[in-house]
Order: C-alpha cells, then structure tokens, then sequence
C-alpha cells in the first residue's frame, strides 16, 4: 500500500504525458503520428501473432550470452588487475583507451569479424559492458579498507580463506554495481545493433515497422517495451543488492 | 618470570611534506611474559605506531622486536592486533568472524569454539548478527573475542574501549581482566584513561610528546580485584597525570 502510494506522483506524470500526447496528436490531425490507442492496438497486434514475443526472446538471448560471457571475463580480470599491480599497470592504459570507443564504432569490425548472424551483436554486448565491469571490479579490490586487509594478515589464514571471506565479499557490492552498468549498456547495444546488422530483436522490429510502411504505432510500442524490459533488468539486478553479500555495503 | 618481548632502541619516522617527521624516538622496554603492560601518552605521541612495529605491521628504521628470542619481521597469529579503527568484518556474521581465524580444526569445532567465545563475551544470541546490526560495544567484544579465539600469546589492543560510555568500559574491563585470569596472554594496552591502565596493568608506561621516548614507567602493586577509589590506585593516578603534564590544581586534589 505504501509502495503504491510512493509511486503514485510518477503514475500520475505518465498518465499527464500520456493525455498531452493524445491532446497534440488529435490537435494537428497528424496522419503518420501516431495516438496512444494506436499504440496500444499496435501492440496487441503484435502480441496476437506472436511476433513480439519472437523478437523479446531474441534480444534478451542475445544480451545473456554476451553479458554472461562479459560477467565470466570481467569479474576474474578484475579481481587479478585489482589484485596484481603488474596486472594492473600493464591492462588499465590499454582498457582505459578501449573503453571510450562507443560500441557502434565497432560493428563494422564485427560484421567483419563474425558476419552477421547472431556472433556479432553478441560481441558488441560483449564488448561493451566487459570494460565497465571490469573497471568496477577492479576499484572494488583497490578500495577494500586496510584494516581488514591487515586483520586478515594477522591471522595469518591461507590464500583461500583471504579470498574467499575477504576478497570476493568485500568486492562483491562493486562487482554488482558493474553488473548494473554493464546490463544496462548490454540492453541499450543489443537494440542499436539490431536496428543495422540483424533480422530479429527489438531493434529490428522497430526499423522494420518504419522501413515497411511508416508503421510509427509499432515503433512507439517497440520503444516502450524496451524501457520496459530495461526497467525490469535493472530491478533483477537491484535485488543482488540487497542478498546478504551484498547487503553489509548498504546498511549503515 | 621469562622476557616475552624485548623492544630495543626502536626508531621510526614518516615521510610528510615538510620532510622526515620523526615519531618514535629510541624506545626500549622489556615485557614479561604474562603481563600486562597499559601504554599512555598525548595524542599523536605515536602509541599505534609503536605498537603496529610490536606487532609487525610496520617496518622500524632501527632497532628491533625479539619475541620469544627471535626477531619480529613480520604479523602473525601469535600476537593479534586489536586496532583503534575496529577490523570486523561487516560481510561476515559474529560466529563466522569469530571463526575467521580458526585453521586446522573441522567445521563443527570451529563453530564450537566460537559459539564458546560469543557465549564469554556476552554476545550469546547475535552469532548470526552482522556488524551493522550490532552496538558499539558489542562490536568491539566481537573483535576482542575474535583475537581470544585463536589463543594468541600477545593481546596488542589499541584503545579498545575508548569509544565506550564509562559503564560500559567498566564493563569490559573486568570481563577483559575475568579472561586473563584463566588465559594469561601478554598483553599490550594503549589507552588515554589512566584509570583504565591501573586497573588493568602490572605496569604502566608513560610516552611522551612525539617523537615519543618512554617518560615514566610505574608498577601498579595492587592486588586483584581493584578498588580504584582506594588511596593507593588514587595517589597513583594523580601521580601518572602529573607525569602526563596535568597540574595538581586541575585535578582538584
Ligand atoms: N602512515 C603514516 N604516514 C605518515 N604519518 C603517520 C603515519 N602514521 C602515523 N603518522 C603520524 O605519526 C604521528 C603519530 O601517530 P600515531 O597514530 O602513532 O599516534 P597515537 O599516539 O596513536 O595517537 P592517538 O592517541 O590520537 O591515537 C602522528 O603525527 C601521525 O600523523
Ligand atoms: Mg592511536
């Protein structure tokens, strides 16, 4: 109940929103704009012949291979470069170039690379959200505090036990952080990728609704159900933060 | 009784913008084994710095710690360092903090053992509880009993009651003194209470102003249990404090 009523000021904005754009298309009788009713039958459209759900499973697919594969690289290469200074010195001047270079600039290289069946929007996810994973992982080893560094020393326990109870916890809320940020860059590349090298996926739909007769009703709904799915990204990756592991971070 | 530790002619300086500050200046003190030594000095004289050397987390320019006849170099579990800042590990609940130090023994002993030491801190109840979930005191018994469970030989303690209220500071006291008395580590205490250090000590050790050099040295001869409103531990006290620079006026005796 009082989850609703928090939420109640944004409820009340979209459904402001909503009714200016109904009000602004119905006031300049625009032909091609489309009305939130159009969107909705649009959607339902869709819905109904089962595209949407098609396009839904290929970009999500397509974002958990190239995320997880990032999750495997980023987190372990983190900790190494976050641990090792050698490491350190030696990959973050290089990560530090690679990571500024937005993924579009790389498509052309990955249709080179892997064509354009599904490899290469996997690559770019992966490419994309690898850096800001590691980054993340990387300062959360550099930032342990001390003292439990040197408490850990005193007792004198062996590799394992400074890792696995030290280490790995103490990073842990750093490495969801990255986890956040490179699930949210992962979804906004699998779109933009899809809209130029691909057959499938939200991204596609979009361009397709417009390429194939102005149907500017499907790109709206295309749009909202990617910030919807976004939304719910987020919020599966905001409940890691609250496990116990990651919970000692933000309870003070 | 045996020398545990002997500390000769300890020397350190830091680094700082204004060039070498020198903070311990040729220190030399000798503890027994068994005893229980209360460092005092002014703020910043380099009390944790002299016992992070002690307890071989920092590297002296010259001199040297011999414990048990060999030279310190480096931390181990012999000698648990009990710093100001507090080091309980806030991802880790009380018993698995308690069982952090705990090799060697197999998983229903380690949790034993420190569902044991939980019970003898009076933190019986919170074994699941994490750090954010605990008081100041308890976390700081948390990390007292951390250090008692793995038996080390020397108990370094800095400042560890200090951010207590006075009855709870009573409190850990005599719990601290009830341990002792079964266990017998050395023990090495920095505090800035000088009633805490006669209550606690066999003998008190007065630094001075950095770079610190030890002042003064005073056995307390007073037997356990302590009553710190006898005479004796009062005349004590106001002699330390004279020594630590306070005037008799101020004490108002
Ligand atoms: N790692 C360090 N680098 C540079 N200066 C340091 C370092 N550690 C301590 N100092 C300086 O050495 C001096 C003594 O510090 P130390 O922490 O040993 O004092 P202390 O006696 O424990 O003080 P307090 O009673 O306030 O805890 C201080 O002036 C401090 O600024
Ligand atoms: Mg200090």
């Amino acid at each position: 109940m009082a989850r609703i009523k928090e939420m109640l000021p944004a409820l009340a904005l979209i459904a402001v929103l909503i009714a200016a754009w109904w009000g602004a298309v119905a006031a300049t009788h625009s032909v091609i704009f489309p009305t939130p009713w159009d969107v909705v039958t649009g959607t339902l459209e869709l819905l109904e012949n089962g595209t949407l759900w098609r396009h839904i499973a290929a970009s999500l697919l397509r974002v958990g291979a190239g995320f997880g594969l990032a999750v495997c690289v980023a987190v372990p290469l983190g900790l190494w470069m976050g641990w090792v200074a050698g490491a350190y010195r030696t990959l973050n001047p290089i990560f530090q170039i690679l990571r500024p270079i937005s993924p579009i600039a790389w498509i052309p290289i990955a249709i080179l690379w892997f064509g354009v069946g599904d490899a290469s929007p996997i690559y770019l996810i992966f490419i994309s959200s690898v850096f800001p994973m590691v980054v993340q992982t990387t300062a959360g080893v550099h930032t342990i505090e001390k003292r439990y560094l040197r408490a850990a020393e005193n007792f004198g326990v062996s590799r394992r036990t400074l890792f696995r109870q030290v280490v790995i916890p103490a990073v842990l809320p750093q490495v969801i952080v990255g986890m956040r940020i490179g699930l949210g860059v992962a979804w906004l590349v699998v779109v933009a990728a899809e809209m130029i090298a691909l057959h499938s996926g939200l991204g596609y739909m979009i361009m397709d609704a417009r390429n194939a007769g102005n149907r500017y009703d499907l790109v709206i709904a295309g749009m909202i159900i990617i910030g919807l799915i976004g939304l719910s990204l987020d919020s599966t990756m905001r409940i890691l933060e609250g496990t116990r592991w990651a919970r000692w971070r933000y309870a003070h | 009784m045996r020398t545990k530790i002997e500390v000769r002619a300890l020397k350190k300086s830091f680094e700082s913008d204004k060039g070498p500050l020198p903070v311990v200046e040729d220190v030399s003190l000798t503890v027994r084994d068994g005893e229980f030594i209360a460092l005092v000095g002014p703020s910043g004289c380099g009390k944790s710095t002299l016992m992070n050397m002690m307890a071989g987390f920092i590297q002296p320019d010259a001199g040297s710690i011999i414990i048990d006849g060999m030279l310190r170099t480096r931390p181990d579990s012999r000698g648990i360092l009990i710093s100001q800042q507090g080091s309980v590990f806030p991802w880790l609940t009380v018993r698995e903090n308690l069982m952090f130090g705990l090799n060697g023994h197999a998983l229903p002993d380690k949790r034993a053992i420190a569902d044991h030491y939980a019970d003898i801190v009076g933190l019986k109840g919170f074994e699941d509880s994490y750090a954010h979930e605990l008081s100041g005191g308890m976390l700081k018994r948390t990390e007292l009993a951390r250090a008692l469970v793995v038996k080390p030989e020397i108990l370094f303690m800095d400042e560890p009651f200090s951010a207590l209220d006075a009855l709870m500071s009573l409190r850990m006291r005599n719990e601290l003194l009830r341990i002792l008395a079964k266990e017998r580590h050395t023990t090495l205490l920095i505090t800035h209470d000088v009633e805490e250090a006669i209550h606690l000590a066999d003998r008190v050790v007065v630094l001075s102003p950095r770079p610190t050099r030890i002042q003064a040295v005073f056995d307390v001869p007073i037997q356990h249990p302590r009553r710190l409103s006898s005479r004796e531990a009062q005349e004590l006290r106001v002699t330390i404090l004279s020594e630590l620079g306070v005037a008799r006026e101020e004490l108002g005796s």
